[in-house]
């Protein structure tokens, strides 16, 4: 029964190729839209918490003063003794470092450029996430004797060397000669659009004692061995540090403990939002077309009269032509559906690609936006059923 | 299937019974049928004549079941079509009646095999049983050969004989034809009753025909005649044509 009224209506939908084509249009662009946004929108969260990601796994930085405005800068720096207590007394730390970084301008043959020269340690690549493309990390006599010794970029290398190698060759930072032991894996553009790759990381010793001529620590930055324990070893810093710092009871603190998850969720969330709004948009697109198949139904409800005259009149039951017209719509719409979803992945692809966004395929709103086409189909195309069901069966004959 | 439930139960197949048909209200109502008394039994073939607004196409719609009666009563085969719902009388032309009219009424950009099959869709049939069926009664009117053609790819004759074989292919107790050669030539015209004779004689279709050539209702073997919604004349026609 129903299979032959899907038999019926392909045949029908068949015979007027062009116009059940125009029909669907509505339907295909409105399925694809929603598609498109969502795919695009994950794909934005995921690439953003990547981003995130590449700042380091489970990362609290420290730093001296409140963030916010009207604060002051002339708050105290940390120092060395502050790093060893947080190492020595807060568990669960995978990595420690303390860092220090000044604007440098960098000179290697004829060519100089203005980079971000920052001191730390070893702990400072497990900490920022930073892998070695080419050659070797600081040794530890290297980092106590303060050589100058240092770890390049990939900007920087691209920027100063070109297409030489540049390990083993030495830059000049400020009056310092320092030889490239090794060059970091690309990072690139972070979430607030800057390139990451352009820094160049030397002992923290040397930077003391070479590049700014004081002992100040101005960012601890620290890797938490497990995501479950970043609250406690924040809370445990801050602790120890308004210790050490005298801070009174009622004081605020004047140092900050932050760590990445705020961001990353201030981030992702901006994005769901965006990509909620997107679809919702995109959504009403979808209505529009289901509305666009309820007036084809209803003029071809008109333009057919005549055909559904003598199909009452040779035996269809009123449930006949209701179900004709009703699966008629549902298979119009199933296919603008179909059609709507590959136009979306396909449309997602090449989105994708210009955007440099990952392409993240979610079969669940694939099969959810079919699925409310087919329902766009039901809602929609049950009116104009109806109304072609009840027809009087003479005045229908009748009608040119 | 479906068909055991209604049986011969009177002597008529057909019977009216002072059935009047009355279209809009007050001032403007139009009195089609004024008492209309008409029996008809199994197996005849009838011609209803009469000049335009006579109420012959009103009787044939109430006779088919395609509309109902102001007041008066159809039994057809013993069943009282005005008492039936609009489902219950859709039931009946689907199982025992048969359509032909004059505008042949095919579903355009369709082939004869797939419209002489309609009403077996509508009947359940299985398809291999459909095709079987609507083959065999395409070749019954002679249009074997003809099946992958389109109404538009066919004569007027030829679409008429499609739609004869659609109304047949069911095997209705009745057949009611409208007009059925009025957009013909006489040559095809001939053809057609020709036709509906030999389904008449060879299958005992009753069959009841309205139209207003003499040359065809010849070939009917009683004629009946509507003037002003009343039956005027009802006689045998002893000389049938040839």
């Amino acid at each position: 029964m129903i299979w032959n009224a899907f038999l019926l209506a392909l045949r029908e939908l068949r015979r007027n190729v062009l116009r059940s084509f125009l029909t669907i249009l509505g339907i295909v662009i409105g399925v694809a839209a929603v598609i498109v946004m969502v795919t695009l929108g994950s794909g934005a969260t995921v690439q953003v918490s990547q981003q995130i990601a590449s700042l380091g796994s489970n990362v609290v930085i420290i730093i001296p003063g409140q963030m916010g405005p009207g604060r002051g800068s002339s708050v105290a720096p940390f120092n060395d003794s502050d790093v060893e207590a947080i190492a020595r007394d807060i568990g669960d730390l995978k990595a420690i470092a303390p860092t220090a970084t000044k604007s440098v301008t960098a000179i290697y043959a004829n060519k100089n450029w203005s980079t971000a020269v920052t001191g730390t340690t070893s702990d400072y690549f497990t900490a920022a996430n930073w892998v070695i493309a080419r050659g070797r990390i600081f040794t530890e006599s290297e980092l106590r004797a303060g050589k100058a010794v240092c770890v390049i970029g990939a900007t920087v290398g691209k920027e100063l060397f070109g297409a030489q190698d540049p390990l083993g060759n030495k830059l000049r930072l400020k009056n310092v000669s320092c030889e490239v032991i090794a060059q970091l894996e690309t990072k690139g553009q972070s979430v607030m659009g800057r390139d990451q790759d352009d820094l160049i990381i030397i002992p923290l010793r040397t930077f003391q004692r070479r590049i700014a001529g004081n002992r100040d620590i101005a960012m601890i930055q620290i890797s938490v061995r497990d995501e479950s324990a970043i609250d406690r070893v924040k809370s445990a810093i801050e602790r120890l540090m308004r210790e050490r710092r005298h801070l009174a009871p009622k004081e605020e603190n004047d140092f900050s403990v932050m760590d990445t998850r705020q961001i990353a969720q201030t981030l992702t969330g901006t994005t769901r939002i965006l990509t909620l709004l997107l679809s919702a948009v995109a959504a009403v697109s979808l209505l529009v077309g289901g509305i666009g198949i309820m007036n084809i139904m209803l003029v071809s409800v008109t333009e057919r009269t005549r055909e559904i005259g003598i199909r009452l009149a040779i035996g269809a039951y009123e449930r006949d032509v209701l179900t004709q017209f009703l699966v008629e719509a549902v298979v119009l719409a199933s296919f603008g559906g179909l059609f709507g979803v590959l136009l979306a992945i396909a449309a997602s692809a090449a989105l994708a690609q210009a955007l440099q966004v990952p392409l993240i395929l979610n079969p669940g709103i694939m099969i959810l936006a079919f699925l409310f086409s087919g329902a766009v189909g039901v809602i929609f195309g049950y009116f104009p059923a109806r109304r072609a069901a009840q027809l009087d069966p003479i005045e229908a004959l009748r009608h040119e | 299937m479906e068909k055991s439930t209604v049986r011969i139960t009177g002597p008529s197949q057909i019977i009216l019974h002072g059935v009047t048909k009355i279209y809009g209200t007050g001032s403007a109502a139009m009195h089609a049928l004024q008492g209309v008394d008409l029996r008809i039994d199994k197996g005849e073939f009838v011609a209803v004549m009469g000049p335009s607004g006579s109420g012959k196409s009103t009787c044939l719609n109430i006779l088919g079941c395609l509309d109902t009666p102001t007041s008066g009563s159809y039994l057809f085969e013993g069943v009282e079509v005005g008492k039936l719902s609009r489902g219950q009388r859709a039931r009946l032309r689907r199982y025992y009646l048969g359509f032909v009219f004059q505008g042949y009424n095919l579903l355009n950009r369709t082939s004869a095999l797939e419209n002489v099959e309609l009403p077996l869709i509508y009947r359940n049939h299985p398809l291999a049983e459909r095709h079987a069926l609507a083959r065999q009664a395409l070749g019954a009117v002679g249009l074997a050969g003809w099946e992958t053609h389109t109404p538009g790819e066919l004569s007027g004759g030829q679409q008429q004989r499609v739609a004869v074989a659609r109304a047949i292919v069911t095997s209705p107790h009745v057949l009611f034809a409208d007009e059925p050669t009025g957009n013909l030539d006489t040559a095809r015209s001939r053809e057609i009753m020709e036709l509906l004779t030999v389904l008449n004689r060879d299958r005992g279709i009753t069959i009841v025909m309205v139209t207003h050539e003499p040359d065809m209702a010849a070939y009917a073997k009683r004629i009946v005649r509507f003037v002003d919604g009343r039956v005027d004349s009802d006689e045998r026609n002893d000389k049938e044509a040839a």
